[in-house]
């Protein structure tokens, strides 16, 4: 179990820097299900076997199937990846990279080395649960409180959006959140005309109609991409 | 059970979240900074969760599920203000956001 602690440690680290070096979103995104799999795989040798399951639930589960759909609704076509590739130049990792190898030795120092052992004992479920819902039961209505919040606060921002987005001639959100949008740059009449099949469309038909528009999407975008590879 | 020293996990929990901290210095894209903020949170659980380890108690865990909450708490308001962002500014790009009258 102690091998499984550092080939755990090691596989986290190389994966997290994947995920800050990447230029699409997408593949960031998988790099980070492999590093928080492996901070789950930590916690069990560590001997919290609880919140291991509920990291890979939680994070590796909910939290980044909510980062895969945005990335799905925002339709990030090949422009804006070779932006970021040109805004972040391999010089503008030099500072911030210095900056945390002098925070990583001065925590190191503070750290100390050969401490006490941790994992002797696994901590359950059960006696996470007597004492979250025993002493810390404030700490659980603040933090339903704090979800409350959340929730509400991401509906009041997408529900401006979708308010201040119906002008017309505008892209709306209800466009850019539709599975066949078409891409930006298209005239506002062809996109009310696609607005009106996706969102027009009641029961039935929008149950049939929407996926094969999503795969055309997909065909048209994955086309561009070659010829604008082939391009370079 | 595994035998490591307290040390080697605060290590780890200290690297991954200089990682975080760099991602979300050096990125322009929204989504990346975003992601980088849920390491830097992923590795102060990890942190707690080491420490909550070495004394066998369940508070480490405890405040672990805290971070969770506050995490999930704060991906689905930043992706909500993610969109807003992409339909304001037409992409997602911080540095387009550099005045504060947007």
């Amino acid at each position: 179990m102690t091998v499984v602690f550092y080939i755990a440690a090691a596989v986290a680290v190389v994966s997290t820097i994947m995920v800050i070096t990447r230029t699409r979103a997408l593949h960031a995104l998988l790099y980070l299900v492999v590093s928080l799999t492996s901070v789950a795989v930590i916690f069990y040798t560590l001997g919290a076997p609880f919140v291991a399951a509920l990291e890979i639930i939680i994070y590796a589960g909910a939290i980044i199937v909510l980062f895969v759909f945005t990335v799905m609704l925002l339709n990030i076509d090949p422009e804006s990846e070779r932006g970021e590739r040109a805004r972040v130049r391999p010089a503008s990792w030099a500072g911030p990279v210095a900056l945390a190898l002098v925070l990583l030795v001065e925590l190191a120092w503070a750290i100390g080395v050969n401490g006490p052992q941790v994992g002797a004992r696994a901590v359950e479920a059960r006696e996470v649960g007597i004492s979250m819902y025993g002493p810390y039961a404030i700490g659980v209505e603040l933090a339903s409180t704090l979800l409350l919040a959340a929730l509400i606060g991401a509906r009041h921002l997408s529900h401006r959006v979708r308010e201040t987005g119906l002008a017309p001639g505008e892209q709306t959100l209800a466009v850019d959140l539709a599975p066949g949008a078409p891409p930006r740059g298209v005239p506002p009449d062809e996109r009310e005309g696609e607005l009106a099949a996706v969102l027009g469309a009641p029961g039935a038909d929008q149950g049939t109609g929407a996926p094969s528009d999503f795969g055309a999407t997909v065909d048209e975008t994955v086309g561009d991409e070659r010829a604008e590879r082939g391009d370079d | 059970m595994a035998h490591v020293p307290m040390d080697y996990g605060l290590y780890l929990a200290v690297a991954l979240f200089l990682i975080g901290l760099v991602g979300v210095l050096v990125r322009r894209n929204l989504i990346f900074v975003l992601a980088s903020i849920e390491i830097m949170l992923n590795a102060a659980g990890l942190a707690f969760v080491v420490a909550g380890s070495r004394w066998g108690q369940p508070d480490g865990q405890v405040m672990f599920i805290f971070v969770l909450a506050m995490a999930a708490s704060e991906v689905a308001v930043g992706l909500a203000l993610l969109l807003l962002f992409r339909r304001v500014f037409g992409s997602l790009d911080i540095d387009k956001a550099s005045r504060m009258k947007g």
